[in-house]
Formats: C-alpha cells, structure tokens, sequence
C-alpha cells in the first residue's frame, strides 16, 4: 500500500515529557555492551563535567522513536509495520543526554517516496528539554518493503 | 589511553573491533530500547515476512558502531554527529552459548574507520565500516567527535 503522501509536513507532538533516569541509561548501556562508567557512575560523570551519567548516542532513538510510533500509528499513513526495514538514521547532538533530563520530541514528516515497490519514509524528530533547550536531532528513514 | 586530537591525522586508522551478537542480545536491546518487532526475536515471524530469519535491529548494529567510536573518542560525550545507512540485514543465526553450553552460531559485528577530515574546536570527523559475515550492513556510516 503506498504511503499517503499528505502527511509531508505534518508535524506530531510535542508528546508527554519523557524523563531521563540513571537506571534507563544504565540498561541501555549494558544492552548495547558500552562499557563507560559515564553511563553508570554519577561521581564519574561529575568529574567529566557532566551533571548526572550521560546516556550513549543512540539512546535518543528511544525518546525518537516514542515520538514517530503515534504517528506511524495513524491509520491514514497506510503503513503495513510488519514489513518496515530502517534504512537510515543520524543523530545531531548539541550535548549528551543527562540522567534528570525532562525532555520533549517533536515529529516532522520529511517526504514520503516511491521507489520502486518500496516507499520511503523520512522524520525528523527534534528532542528539548520542557525548557526549550535543544539537545538532539533524530532523522530517520523507514522503508517499507513491497509486497 | 584516549586518543588525542593532537595525536590524530586525516587518514589516521581506527583498529578493527569484533563485537559477537545473539539472540539474548537483541532480547535485551529490545527491551532497552523499547523495539519489540517480532523479526528480532521470532524466528517464524521473521520467516513469514520474507526475512532469512530473526535479524539483528538495525539500531543495535548502528548502536555496536556508536561503541566503536565512543571506545575510541574517549566516552559517549564525545560524540556530536552520528548517522548511518542500513545496507544489508544482520541475520542472528540461533546459537549455542552459554549457558546453552557452546559457543556457535550468533553473528559477529566487525567495525573498523578512518579519520576523514580534522575538523575546527578539536573536531574530528570519521568513516566506519561495518560488516557481517563479509557483508557491509552499514554504509555512509559517518560521526563527527569532539576529542581532548
């Protein structure tokens, strides 16, 4: 089924805050094998300069891709997920994300594409603090397999 | 042991790393990242979207690149720009670790990179392969660091 493409330029959120917490990063840390005590010791991380453990660079994909699944929800998308593939992402950091980060993201539907039996789906999600401070860009590209 | 950026040059290579995946590893990415699709972890489902079988999340090899490089940056701070294109699927054979009690099947990341570029205010920019089985699952794998 191909993507509705009136969805480009419509923009989804800001959701509700989502909060960093030092046992989320920690997990996430530990599932992806980053073995920095950053991730997991306040003390060290103060010492860095930071002012909590700081998350690693793809932990934003959780708080991203929070954001986009209510707007892959919608139904007038026509998005079949079950045959969804990730076909790029980029991540633009203008600093870590922080243990005690009380954050937002907001969804914009780059373009919706044809090429050949696949359609392409490009996001951007821009994730700030409730205070307006912008710590990451998320961009993504879904494709979604022909059947 | 980190690198500085004194110490780095444009075409300066970043040693190989092997990073082994199985299925506990993506069960575990799954729920960390909150990505429960079933081709990450049921084998009959991924079968019957056409999938050669369950296949690594393409956010967990992204992920496993993202390691590489803050590995070597010094730390997940380091790291200002990420991105990648997902070029092939990494399928993760079931295996038999422990405490299955062996050691086969699962996958086998590897990840090497390159400065590409020294950048202003002790930015680097680097290119990263990464690849499965021969096959390079990510490609315009691309990070800009920021090193002491």
């Amino acid at each position: 089924m191909a993507l509705n493409k009136e969805f480009v330029g419509r923009v989804f959120g800001p959701g509700e805050p989502y909060e960093v917490s030092r046992v989320k990063i920690a997990e996430f840390a530990s599932a992806i094998g980053e073995p920095s005590e950053l991730c997991r010791d306040k003390a060290a991380a103060q010492r860095a300069g930071y002012p909590d453990v700081i998350a690693p660079p793809t932990f934003a994909i959780v708080i991203s891709m929070a954001s986009t699944a209510s707007m892959h929800a919608e139904p007038g998308l026509g998005l079949d997920y079950s045959m969804v593939v990730h076909g790029e992402e980029s991540f633009s950091h203008s600093r870590p994300l922080h243990a005690g980060d009380v954050v937002v993201a907001t969804t914009t539907v780059e373009s919706i594409r044809a090429v050949g039996a696949m359609s392409m789906l490009v996001t951007s999600t821009d994730i700030s603090t409730i205070d307006g401070e912008h710590v990451c860009t998320a961009k993504s590209t879904l494709v979604e397999r022909g059947k | 042991m980190t690198v500085k950026y004194a110490d780095v040059e444009q075409g300066s290579e970043i040693p190989l790393k092997s990073y082994r995946v199985t299925r506990a590893d993506l069960v575990k990415y799954a729920g960390a990242s909150g990505d429960f699709n079933p081709i990450h972890w049921n084998e009959r489902f991924a079968r019957s979207v056409g999938l050669p079988g369950v296949i690594a999340h393409g956010m967990f090899t992204m992920a496993e690149a993202g390691k590489f490089v803050t590995e070597w940056a010094g730390g997940p701070g380091a790291v200002l720009e990420f991105g990648v294109r997902f070029s092939a699927v990494v399928p993760v054979p079931d295996d038999t670790d422990p405490p299955l009690g062996g050691t086969t099947g699962g996958a086998t990341i590897e990840v090497s990179g390159k400065v590409r570029e020294k950048l202003a205010d002790n930015k680097v920019a680097v290119d990263l392969v990464a690849t499965c089985g021969g096959d390079k699952v990510l490609t315009r794998a691309r990070a800009v660091v920021r090193l002491p």
